[in-house]
């Protein structure tokens, strides 16, 4: 039973980790709000005095917008059709019995455990290089003419390698999920004569939607954050300017503060409509 | 007859099953492979697979040309520090939520989700600030504090979902034997609670290490840790696929291995419960 005493004690002891997490949203998200409202140039005279929703309007209406929205509908979109699909496709395949089954999961979990600068750089020049990479030599050896990856097929080798690092993830999660089906039901089907592809309909995927769902909401967060793939590859040239870059940019490279800084309330914005999808279905988990 | 089926078919997974977990792995094989050739075996016509002569020279040149051991430091103290330091943070937070739970609790929970999803490009340029104002920028100390803040939601979720199953009667049943409160935190909780914490701080540890956006804004030379030291493989000059496959390796190999033992973790962490 708690007592009041305990609860008192329970405050205590959750009061570091609120305040904290308190502090880490609130001054940051002040400060952006505040700049976003400014004419900002560190490196050419500073703070030039309030300009309303001057940067808003500039943000949305500047000529490399509505390219960087189209940049990142399609990285985060190709990389969720893939990683959902194949990761459904790998995670049936997996639970199937077979031999060596434990290390078969850890080559196809291992993408995710490497850093996003290794992998991107990896990719970038021992595959995608368009004289010595691996795939140059692959398309030479059918007679093709090797292609200038990441800057003929930019968004395509972005998406290539960013669903390299995200399959682990939502098949291990799909795998989680399969392995909870009843067993005894599928058997069921197929003892009635229920063919693959109407047991997979009726059983398998229903049985999957939650985890699915889980999985889009998840990555979605994070891809459309992604940076470091972005940096070393192509840095940001050749379409492949997300959001998330040309805010970098706005701020960081060409020093506009309040200009980014508006940038940047519309891509927090943008990720509380995805997080509060997520936010519910963890928070009716937590209820049962 | 029903059996060899199954035979059949359990040879047909697994030759699929291992077809396609190579072919995923491989970039990671081919990067191990390539990190004991010469340039010249490197980039050679047809590729060579294994038939080259093995030679640990990259790795020394590596280390020897840009310090790599100085990075790896840095990675190690920013990693290792900001793990540990949210758990001492979460631990307390987490057990109360789980053993004193009130109504707010889920709110306080789901609150501390949603910091999480804060994009980091949306405070980049505040952070920044801070940093130098307060004299942060390229340092440890300030790398651990910002890396911990943005694990501290995940640390704390997991650590509750594992406190969560801690059952309540033993605690009662410890404190029926005449135990103090702090003789049941030391002696009842701790050891169960051990397994829990030692995942989390596994966990933490890879995603603290492998995290790429704060580390390459906010660190240029002193607090570098390993994903800016690889980055600056990025504009290379003249031969080097097997160097950067030699700095690669060392880079990713501490944490593959880990990785390894985290796999089931990864699920209940990175879905804050929602998957088990």
């Amino acid at each position: 039973m708690a007592t009041q005493h305990s609860r008192s004690v329970a405050r205590l002891m959750m009061a570091p980790a609120v305040v904290l997490l308190l502090g880490w949203m609130l001054v940051p998200l002040t400060m952006t709000l505040y700049f976003s409202f400014k004419k900002y140039l560190p490196l050419r005279g500073g703070d030039l005095g309030w300009v309303g929703f001057d940067n808003y309007v500039r943000f949305v209406s500047s000529s490399s917008f509505w390219p960087a929205v189209q940049a990142t509908l399609m990285i985060v979109g190709g990389v969720l059709v893939i990683t959902v699909v194949l990761g459904i496709l790998l995670a049936m395949l997996l639970d199937q019995p077979m031999w060596g089954q434990g290390v078969v999961r850890i080559l196809v979990i291992a993408p995710f455990f490497v850093m996003p600068t290794v992998s991107a750089l990896v990719w970038k020049n021992m595959f995608m290089d368009p004289v010595n990479g691996l795939l140059a030599h692959l398309w030479r050896f059918f007679g093709a003419e090797p292609i200038s990856w990441l800057s003929e097929a930019s968004m395509t080798s972005i998406i290539m390698i960013v669903s390299w690092q995200w399959l682990p993830f939502a098949t291990l999660i799909l795998l989680t999920a399969i392995q909870s089906l009843d067993s005894e039901q599928l058997e069921a089907a197929e003892m009635d004569g229920a063919p693959v592809l109407k047991r997979f309909y009726h059983i398998v995927l229903p049985h999957l939607s939650r985890a699915i769902t889980i999985v889009i909401l998840i990555q979605t967060i994070f891809l459309l954050s992604i940076f470091a793939e972005i940096f070393v590859t192509t840095g940001g040239a050749f379409g492949t300017r997300t959001l998330t870059y040309l805010i970098f940019q706005r701020v960081l490279e060409s020093q506009n503060v309040g200009l980014g800084s508006a940038g940047g309330v519309y891509a927090i914005i943008l990720a509380n409509i995805v997080a509060i999808f997520l936010m519910r279905i963890v928070g009716k988990n937590l209820d049962a | 007859m029903a059996r060899t089926v199954t035979t059949r078919r359990k040879s047909l997974n697994t030759v699929l099953a291992w077809a396609v977990g190579l072919l995923i792995f491989f970039p990671i094989l081919w990067t191990i492979l390539t990190s004991f050739k010469t340039e010249a075996q490197a980039i050679a016509s047809p590729p060579l697979f294994l038939n080259f002569n093995w030679t640990l020279e990259n790795y020394a040149i590596v280390q020897e040309r840009s310090d790599y051991m100085r990075f790896l430091w840095n990675s190690v103290i920013i990693a290792g520090g900001s793990t540990i330091l949210g758990v001492i943070i979460a631990v307390p937070a987490a057990w109360a939520m789980a053993f004193v739970p009130s109504k707010r609790t889920k709110d306080i929970l789901l609150w501390m989700l949603s910091t999480k999803m804060l994009p980091a490009v949306g405070v980049l340029y505040p952070i920044y600030l801070l940093f130098i104002r307060l004299g942060l920028l390229d340092t440890r100390g300030g790398l651990v504090v910002v890396l911990m803040l943005i694990n501290l939601p995940i640390i704390v979720w997991m650590l509750y979902t594992y406190f969560r199953e801690i059952p309540g009667e033993i605690l009662e049943a410890a404190r029926m034997d005449g135990a103090t409160l702090k003789e049941e935190i030391l002696y009842v909780l701790t050891p169960m609670a051990i397994p829990g914490i030692a995942s989390t701080v596994l966990l933490n540890f890879i995603l603290a290490w492998n995290e790429a956006f704060w580390t390459l804004n906010l660190t240029a030379v002193d607090a570098a840790p390993l994903t800016a030291f690889i980055a600056s493989y990025s504009s290379p000059e003249g031969l080097f696929f097997a160097k950067l496959s030699a700095a690669s390796t060392m880079a990713i190999a501490p944490i593959l291995i880990l990785g390894w033992f985290s796999q089931k973790q990864l699920v209940r962490g990175l879905t804050f419960g929602a998957v088990k």
